[in-house]
């Protein structure tokens, strides 16, 4: 079976692919690019673990075929962190104990930062319903909340 | 300051550094269970049943094997017929849930399984399997596969625990009693008397990452497997039992797990994974989609449960009545047993019977999820309870209290419980501002109580001390939850020296000591019991060679700080750096293990207080403010306890408000996706409040009690008592959605 060449810009780099044409770009992510910090909890766009930034939106990569991201570029959790400084979002859930098990978090990180990058200053109803895509079993979202409110007010402050 | 309890004068011990294991999972770099990729690695795929109940007459795997890219079909005659060979049942069932031989038991269960050069092809070829079945009729509920001439799972399931034994198969597994005193006398002794029967269906764990293991076979009969699980060492038992296979041919290398809540406690795709590795001369991975997830593992059981209760005026609980039927699943095996020692055991009740059946139906096996049992008959308990301090007009604290098991209480299920925390729990609810704060329009509060007995069991720890005097602790208990900060604030606690020297590792099946799964609230309290002994074990040594090197005998010598010091200050102290750099000239390297079977559990208590809103319109009810009060013993990793208070009350509140597993008439699971079975999300929540209690468990070095399972306990009822304050209606079947309180409100109104 003849397979796509994809060119895109992941986490700040050139990056091409080859990828099957039904393949999601998560399982590109992840069995192409060898990125494997977003997760497939769900594969049907309901549970965020597989969020990463398309040009810039907050996207279920589960949820988007390979080929579409031709010209793209692309955050993951894996480009959070600038020259091994970590991300505001990534301290704070850090020192907030903002995770568990970790299997959310890459998403719940990415989800998060797209809020703080339209929004540095959420309400908490505001944070909540940013997260709402993005399912964690373990916390019970209140650390998660109060590590974004946390990173919000570092980064306004910086 | 003097060193009390409640200032016990620890340097590490009950702070909130950032864990050891953070970095990893906040950069993306934590390798969980389907992150693992190995050259000339397969892509495995699992062919499941799509009906409840059905005879297997074929299995034709020929089309599928003949797909270019195809490496290996398996079906259930490629592993060891158990029952053939004398198996153990529990064994056997194991087995024949890992992969069906002659009948499917449940939508979901695996009946082949196949392993090609991609996803799309292996997917190809799994729906190339041709299966044919005769269907049989099926049962789904208690009420049905208890009913007469109700059609059988198993023809050879005699129940137990009836006496004399009944000659006629049925779906009841056992039947477990627990009694004391005189019902007839406990209840005449009662002012009112009150009798409801509750209902809940099957939920999930809810575990974010699904099932996944890689499998790696040579082809001298070894294997080793990567996966998902809640224990490595069970994996490694349970795959040998169903391969049949010695255990010592298996490594069994624990993943960072995503989630687990019990429910990977029990083996899935590990037998399959290693069969087909070995078929097909490659490695394979297996990684269940979600709606593999929702149909084919976990649930916990769908239960019936009656509760007839009675009190005096003064508000002592005279007489306990409790009737209870839990689903299995496909097999026996549910946590009726472990509802039944629960159900009353906060109480100091004098007169009880307390009869439980485990019931088999065609549904997914159960798996065990949080406090197995104990949370659907807490709902019931704690539900009659609130009725019955309505009743005699007392403050639901108050009644609690009246009726609190304390030290030296008989518990129900026999023994006489050792210092326990309950009053505490229930006192620290009363004493904060959210007891007394004003409520809104159509809001209401709402009271409930939980106990689970916490385990021990067994584990092994390993300590090695470093050339430069930091340490590694080795255990073999998969991190589910931040168990990697404790092990290393212990250690760091004992040997003296900062917790960002001690590097905690999970280890493979090879690499330590057996370790039982992380389990029962079991791993701060067992696990770190042996990284304790372990520890102390090489201070001994530490101190031995401080003695040796000083020429002084070893009670001469105290470890204080992280260095050794002669009693009399008459040396220089050595510091644990100083006595690593010369281990080589003082007997070698410095290392010690220890294992142990942890005795002396502590037994946890929750009091959970909820506030909630019910929309008159909708029925919708919101939960405007939560506080959870929880005996942790001693947090020896505070912000890892609160966090299992947290996650136990959201799973708990999900529990009671929005999920259940919906079948339809043929037995097949409507709602297999996050969409349709709708777990909480943020926006559904307002922040936890926790109050961790301490009432050290006198049987710890650090007085740790399990805090993982119990907080899921009390939710259910919580949030119907806060309904029941909010509306005046009592819901006694769960999930507790908005049709069922529109339903409720307009009957009340009729």
């Amino acid at each position: 079976m003849a397979r796509t060449h994809i060119t895109t810009v992941i986490n700040g780099d050139e990056v091409d692919f080859l990828t099957e044409d039904s393949t999601s770009l998560l399982n590109a992510l992840r069995d192409e690019v060898g990125l494997t910090g977003a997760k497939e909890g769900c594969g049907t766009g309901d549970c965020g673990s597989c969020s990463i930034l398309l040009d810039e939106r907050v996207t279920c990569s589960c949820l988007v075929f390979a080929p579409e991201a031709n010209g793209a570029n692309i955050l993951t959790v894996e480009g959070l962190t600038d020259a091994g400084e970590l991300h505001p979002l990534q301290q704070c859930f850090l020192e907030g104990a903002a995770l568990q098990c970790g299997i959310c978090t890459p998403g719940f990180l990415i989800a998060a930062k797209a809020l703080l990058d339209k929004n540095p200053d959420p309400t908490e109803t505001e944070i909540r319903y940013a997260l709402a895509g993005n399912l964690c079993r373990c916390t019970g979202y209140d650390k998660i909340v109060r590590a974004v409110q946390e990173a919000a007010l570092q980064m306004r402050e910086q | 300051m003097a060193l009390t309890e409640e200032n016990p004068g620890y340097k590490w011990v009950g702070t909130r550094p950032i864990r050891p294991d953070g970095l990893d999972k906040v950069t993306g770099k934590a390798q969980f269970g389907a992150d693992l990729t190995l050259p000339g690695m397969l892509f495995g795929k699992v062919v499941r049943s799509p009906h409840a109940h059905a005879r297997i007459l074929s299995i034709d795997t020929s089309a599928a094997e003949s797909m270019l890219g195809v490496k290996a079909v398996i079906t259930g005659s490629d592993f060891p017929d158990l029952a053939a060979n004398g198996a153990h049942a529990s064994d056997i069932d194991v087995a024949n849930n890992a992969i069906a031989r002659d009948k499917v038991l449940y939508e979901g269960h695996v009946v082949a399984a196949v392993a090609a050069t991609t996803r799309e092809l292996a997917e190809a070829a799994a729906k190339a399997v041709e299966v044919s079945y005769e269907i049989l009729p099926h049962v789904l509920t208690v009420d049905e596969a208890m009913a007469d001439n109700a059609p059988l799972l198993h023809e050879n399931m005699i129940t137990k625990g009836v006496d004399p034994a009944p000659d006629q198969p049925s779906n009841v597994a056992s039947r477990i009693v627990h009694e004391r005193g005189d019902l007839e006398q406990g209840f005449g002794e009662a002012d009112v008397v009150i009798e409801r029967e509750f209902t809940t269906k099957p939920v999930h764990q809810g575990y974010i990452e699904p099932h996944a293991a890689v499998a790696d076979a040579n082809n001298d009969g070894r294997a080793n497997i990567w996966c998902s699980s809640q224990g490595h060492f069970a994996m490694r038992a349970y795959t040998a039992t169903v391969l049949g296979v010695s255990q010592g041919t298996l490594k069994v290398t624990a993943a960072e797990i995503g989630g687990g809540f019990g429910g990977k406690t029990v083996i899935y795709l590990e037998p399959l994974a290693v069969r087909l590795s070995q078929r097909s001369g490659r490695p394979v991975k297996l990684v269940m989609d979600r709606d593999e997830v929702f149909r084919a593992t976990g649930p916990t059981s769908g239960t019936r449960i009656k509760v007839k209760m009675g009190i005096s005026n003064g508000g002592e609980l005279t007489a306990a009545e409790v009737w209870m039927a839990f689903e299995a699943g496909a097999y026996a095996g549910s946590p009726v047993g472990a509802a039944g020692m629960t159900v009353i055991a906060a109480y100091d009740i004098p007169h009880f019977l307390v009869e439980g059946y485990d019931v088999v139906c065609n549904k997914p096996r159960v798996a065990a999820y949080r406090a197995p049992g104990a949370p659907m008959a807490a709902f019931a308990v704690e539900s009659v309870l609130d009725e019955l301090a309505r009743s005699i007009d007392m403050d639901p604290i108050e009644v609690r209290l009246a009726n609190a098991a304390v030290e030296g209480t008989q518990a129900s299920y026999g023994p006489k419980f050792p210092r326990i925390g309950f009053v505490e729990t229930l006192e620290a609810i009363k004493e904060h501002p959210n007891y007394t704060a004003e409520l809104g329009p159509n809001q209401g509060r709402g009271v409930a109580a939980g106990f689970w007995f916490n385990a021990g069991m067994n584990s092994s720890a390993t300590v090695h001390v470093n050339e430069n005097g930091t340490a590694t602790v080795v255990t073999g208990s998969p991190d589910i939850g931040g168990s990697r900060q404790s092990m290393a604030l212990m250690a760091a606690e004992e040997l003296g020296i900062p917790y960002e020297s001690i590097k905690p590792v999970v280890a493979d099946t090879e690499t330590v000591g057996f370790n039982d799964v992380t389990g029962g609230s079991r791993v701060t309290l067992a696990t770190g019991a042996a990284v304790v002994d372990a520890c102390r074990l090489v201070i001994e040594d530490l101190r031995a060679r401080a003695a040796k090197t000083w020429d002084v005998e070893i009670d001469q010598v105290e470890w204080v700080d992280g260095q050794a010091q002669h009693v009399d200050g008459s040396q220089p102290p050595l510091s644990l750096n100083a006595l690593a750099a010369k281990s080589g000239r003082t007997g070698g390297p410095i290392s010690a293990n220890a294992s142990l079977n942890a005795r002396g559990v502590g037994a946890g208590f929750s009091t959970q207080l909820c506030d909630v809103e019910v929309d008159p319109e909708t029925g919708v009810t919101r939960v405007v403010r939560y506080l959870t009060a929880q005996d942790a013993g001693r947090a020896i990793s505070p912000d890892y306890v609160e966090g299992q208070m947290q996650g136990g009350v959201v799973q708990g509140i999900g529990w009671g408000l929005n999920e259940e597993y919906i079948h339809d008439e043929n037995g097949a699971m409507e709602n297999p996706s996050f969409l349709d079975y709708r777990m909480p999300v943020a926006s559904d929540l307002p922040m936890i409040e926790c109050s961790i209690v301490e009432v050290p468990n006198p049987a710890h070095p650090y007085g740790v009690r399990g805090v993982g399972e119990v907080g899921i306990v009390p939710p259910m009822a919580a949030l119907a008592n806060a309904i029941k304050d909010a509306t005046g209606v009592r819901l006694t079947d769960l999930p507790m959605t908005p049709i069922k309180v529109l339903e409720a409100l307009n009957e009340q109104s009729d």
